[in-house]
């Protein structure tokens, strides 16, 4: 019955309203490791891929169903992540992005000579059957990962993340070990972006190596820009602004990344909190219905 | 073979070497690792197949044409994308530097297309010279030779001049060469912009050497670069042009015993090694944070 | 007595630079122990080493009779022992309550599961636990009231005595100030000065480094001097403030009344 549903839907706007919900995975995956505890991930897109890849061969190769798919396709991701950022996250800030970066594209050139993954002709993967439509899916994962990312934040764990971003040397100093929670960090971001892969290659049907290179990773990190860096609702709006765009201004498709570049400097420059960063949901909401909450005065006076 | 493959290793590896150097400078004096970097070296070899193409130039004045458009590049792009970020975070600076990567790679992009030019025939005729039981063209010496003088060009200017002492105070400690009277904003523009030039003319040699600009050139050269910044040690002027060096004859070699479909990782596995080897590089010093 | 902390021959050199050079130093539990030299002595060295930033070149640490010597930093922390920075290093962006939870994090142990798993009569039971000790360190430290102010946003004194709640937050048993007293006025140095006392009433060694003799000479129970990384003498303020070592060292600037 919900197929039904689902099908007399326009498919095209089905199709925007399904990208959003991957976007929004895939962003507040990232803003987990970048937002929140403050580690640049320039190569997300490489778990991404991972993901993408390992959903695709188990609905090929093997039976599974697709929830389990999901599942592995984020465990695997994430058991990659742990693999490599134990070595890795023990650099600083620009090192730990360049590395990033470059084992992304370690990733993409290795799946793109692997025989498993058909090397440069990419995989066709057929829609998965499940008692649940693609969308409804998609939807329930995105919800999932903005409440997992609100639990997150106001956690003992979470607050281990913000203080290793705000001041590391001073984390350590109230007992935090700094790298076996960066790492964590990183295998939960890495499980969304692979879980957001999965779901991308189900939906699109094709995958190729050549999809998830450093422009997917840019891709994923101006959305976390562009609303906020650590900012929840920062990262669900930038998702969908920047997975909506494409289908509105396809006709300006050859400025897109045109307009990504000059949008992430004048970000940078004139808001590096992004459009929504700094704004508290739950306050703004309570004080328009009227109710201060615990008599806040957020940057009221400068400090003197 | 084994001399050949050496020979082709140092032409490539000098171009690695004359991008490096700009990378090493930059993040020598304000710790920002200039990701718009790469692009530069890009729009170089653009404005040199520009000169060259329409303008009928010969190869050096192309060069020179390119080195001086992309210095001017260069200061205006700390001008607008980093220097109002200099208090912020370095993430900012990073992100800012990414988005004025890809601006410039999509504009180039739209300006000149996604397919790779060639220089036309007449640029630089190049011959071949034997060597023992190897090859050497008149177009790898030129690249050495000319990476080799603007890298003595640029020890000379580091070394002997008044900027050049500015530079080096600047790098070890930016709050004191300020406050000993010097402007600390002009030394970090002249040294975008002597990095620029360094990363132009490299990118005409390129152009040349695989006779192929594109607007993709950038990142790939760039993040190479980089890497060879850091096996030489970051903020170290002989470490960028031995990491160059390095680079270059491993990568040939490396395509030569087989790896030619790993070519280009094989830049990020050794900048993926080094940084968590010895992330100091060859070259480089360490840095005690003060607590 | 075994002492609670203790320097044995320890120093450190930072590429032929000696910072600290062979000191002894014993602190006695409960006690309140001041650490005082001429800038670039070595103290803030001292505690960097204590506290496992730096391992020492030569020496050791021991804390309750085991040695800490090369331990990481957040060990050292889980251990008991809590920090102040001479810079201030607070979580700017965060409230000044959860700068203070943050500090209780070894007070805790659910992590992610335990995020996730939010409901959970444990985790809420951890979570209330943990709020009610920041509470009461930033009732310690006078500062309950501005609980949700942004930490950046509190005034430079203010700033300091919530660096001092965070460390508090540990339930260390040796605390270390690295000048708590800087840039403060005489008003909010004398309550500063109840404040240690009361931290030290509460059950906790304290260990401070400080440049304003007044406040160290009507606080400290003993007195250890530093110069070029050598200690040149130990004892009660009367005998330290008579020693002409130690007036030597300080050049007759004026800072001793």
């Amino acid at each position: 019955m919900l197929h039904a549903f689902v099908n007399s839907i326009d498919p095209y706007f089905l199709q925007i309203l399904v990208n959003i919900g991957i976007g929004i995975t895939l962003a507040l995956g990232l803003n987990i490791i970048t937002g929140l505890t403050g580690q640049l991930s320039l190569g997300h897109a490489a778990f991404m891929s991972v993901g993408a890849f390992t959903g695709a061969l188990l609905t090929l190769k093997t039976g599974t169903p697709f929830y389990l798919n999901l599942l592995l396709s984020g465990l695997f991701s994430a058991a990659v992540a742990a693999l490599i950022g134990w070595p890795i996250l023990r650099l600083t800030g620009d090192y730990l992005a360049i590395c990033t970066l470059g084992f992304a594209e370690i990733v993409k050139v290795v799946f793109l000579n692997l025989e498993i993954t058909n090397k440069a002709l990419g995989l066709t993967v057929p829609t998965p059957t499940s008692a649940l439509p693609m969308p409804v899916i998609v939807l329930m994962v995105a919800i999932l990962a903005i409440v997992a990312s609100v639990l997150i934040q106001n956690s003992r764990f979470g607050r281990a993340l913000k203080a290793i971003r705000d001041d590391e040397i001073a984390a350590e100093s109230v007992g935090i070990n700094i790298a076996r929670y960066k790492v964590q960090s990183f295998a939960v971001s890495a499980f969304m972006a692979g879980v957001g892969g999965c779901l991308y290659a189900h939906f699109l049907g094709y995958i190729n190596p050549s999809d998830f290179g450093f422009l997917k990773s840019i891709d994923m990190l101006s959305m976390v820009v562009l609303g906020g860096l650590g900012s929840i609702p920062g990262a669900v709006f930038g998702a969908s602004i920047l997975s909506a765009a494409p289908e509105f201004l396809r006709f300006m498709s050859q400025y897109r990344m045109l307009v990504y570049g000059a949008l992430l400097v004048f970000l940078m420059v004139f808001r590096p909190n992004g459009l929504l960063g700094g704004v508290n949901l739950t306050d703004l909401v309570l004080r328009k219905l009227g109710i201060r909450r615990h008599g806040a005065t957020r940057n009221q006076e400068g400090s003197q | 073979m084994f001399l050949q493959q050496l020979i082709n290793g140092i032409a490539l590896g000098s171009t690695y070497a004359l991008i490096a150097l700009g990378y090493t400078m930059v993040y020598g004096i304000i710790a920002l690792i200039n990701f718009a970097h790469g692009e530069i070296f890009m729009v170089g070899a653009f404005v040199g197949l520009l000169m060259v193409g329409v303008f009928k130039l010969n190869i050096f004045l192309a060069m020179a044409c390119a080195m001086i458009f992309c210095m001017v590049l260069g200061v205006v792009i700390e001008f607008i994308a980093y220097r109002p970020l200099r208090k912020s975070s370095r993430l900012s600076a990073l992100i800012s530097a990414i988005g004025v990567s890809i601006f410039l790679s999509s504009l180039a992009l739209m300006v000149f297309g996604a397919n790779a030019k060639g220089f036309p025939e007449q640029a630089f005729s190049s011959r071949q010279i034997h060597i023992g039981n190897a090859d050497i063209s008149t177009l790898q010496l030129l690249i050495i030779g000319v990476s080799a003088a603007l890298m003595i060009g640029l020890e000379f200017i580091v070394q002997k001049t008044k900027i050049g002492k500015a530079m080096r105070a600047t790098s070890e400690d930016y709050n004191t060469a300020a406050l000993m009277g010097v402007n600390v904003n002009f030394v970090i523009s002249f040294t975008f912009a002597l990095g620029s030039a360094l990363a132009a003319a490299g990118g005409v040699l390129v152009g040349m050497l695989f006779n192929a600009v594109s607007f993709n050139m950038g990142l790939m050269a760039g993040l190479k670069a980089f890497a060879a910044a850091v096996l030489g040690g970051i903020g170290s002027i002989p470490g960028a042009m031995l990491g160059g060096l390095l680079l270059g004859v491993t990568e040939v070699f490396g395509v030569a015993i087989g790896y030619s479909s790993y070519r280009d990782a094989i830049a990020f596995a050794i900048l993926v090694l080094v940084l968590l080897v010895r992330p100091t590089g060859l070259l480089g010093r360490k840095v005690m944070t003060k607590v | 007595m075994t002492a609670l902390l203790k320097l044995d021959n320890a120093t450190i050199r930072f590429d032929g630079l000696v910072a600290v050079n062979g000191v002894d130093l014993e602190i006695e539990k409960g006690e309140i122990l001041a650490l005082i030299g001429p800038n670039g002595a070595g103290k803030s060295t001292i505690f960097n080493l204590i506290t496992g930033i730096y391992p020492p070149t030569e020496g050791g640490i021991s804390f309750n009779g085991k040695s800490i010597a090369g331990l990481p930093p957040y060990v050292i922390a889980g251990g008991g022992i809590g920090r102040t920075f001479q810079n201030i290093r607070l979580f700017k962006e965060l409230t000044v309550l959860e700068n203070v939870l943050i500090g209780a994090h070894t007070r805790g142990r659910w992590d992610l599961t335990g995020a996730l798993l939010k409901l959970l009569p444990q985790v809420r039971r951890e979570e209330g636990r943990l709020l009610k000790l920041a509470i009461h360190c930033l009732t310690q430290v006078g500062l309950a009231h501005k609980a949700y102010e942004q930490a950046c946003n509190l005034p430079y004194g203010e700033q300091r005595r919530l660096e001092i709640a965070r460390a508090l937050a540990i339930e260390p048993v040796l605390i270390l100030l690295d000048e708590p007293a800087a840039g403060m006025n005489p008003q909010e140095k004398r309550t500063l000065l109840e404040m240690v006392r009361n931290i030290r009433a509460a059950g906790v060694t304290v260990f401070l480094v400080e440049h304003d003799m007044k406040f160290v000479m009507g606080l400290s129970d003993r007195i250890a001097v530093l110069d070029y990384g050598v200690k040149i003498a130990e004892g009660r303020p009367e005998e330290v403030r008579a020693n002409p070592a130690v007036i030597e060292a300080y050049l007759g600037k004026g800072t001793m009344r």
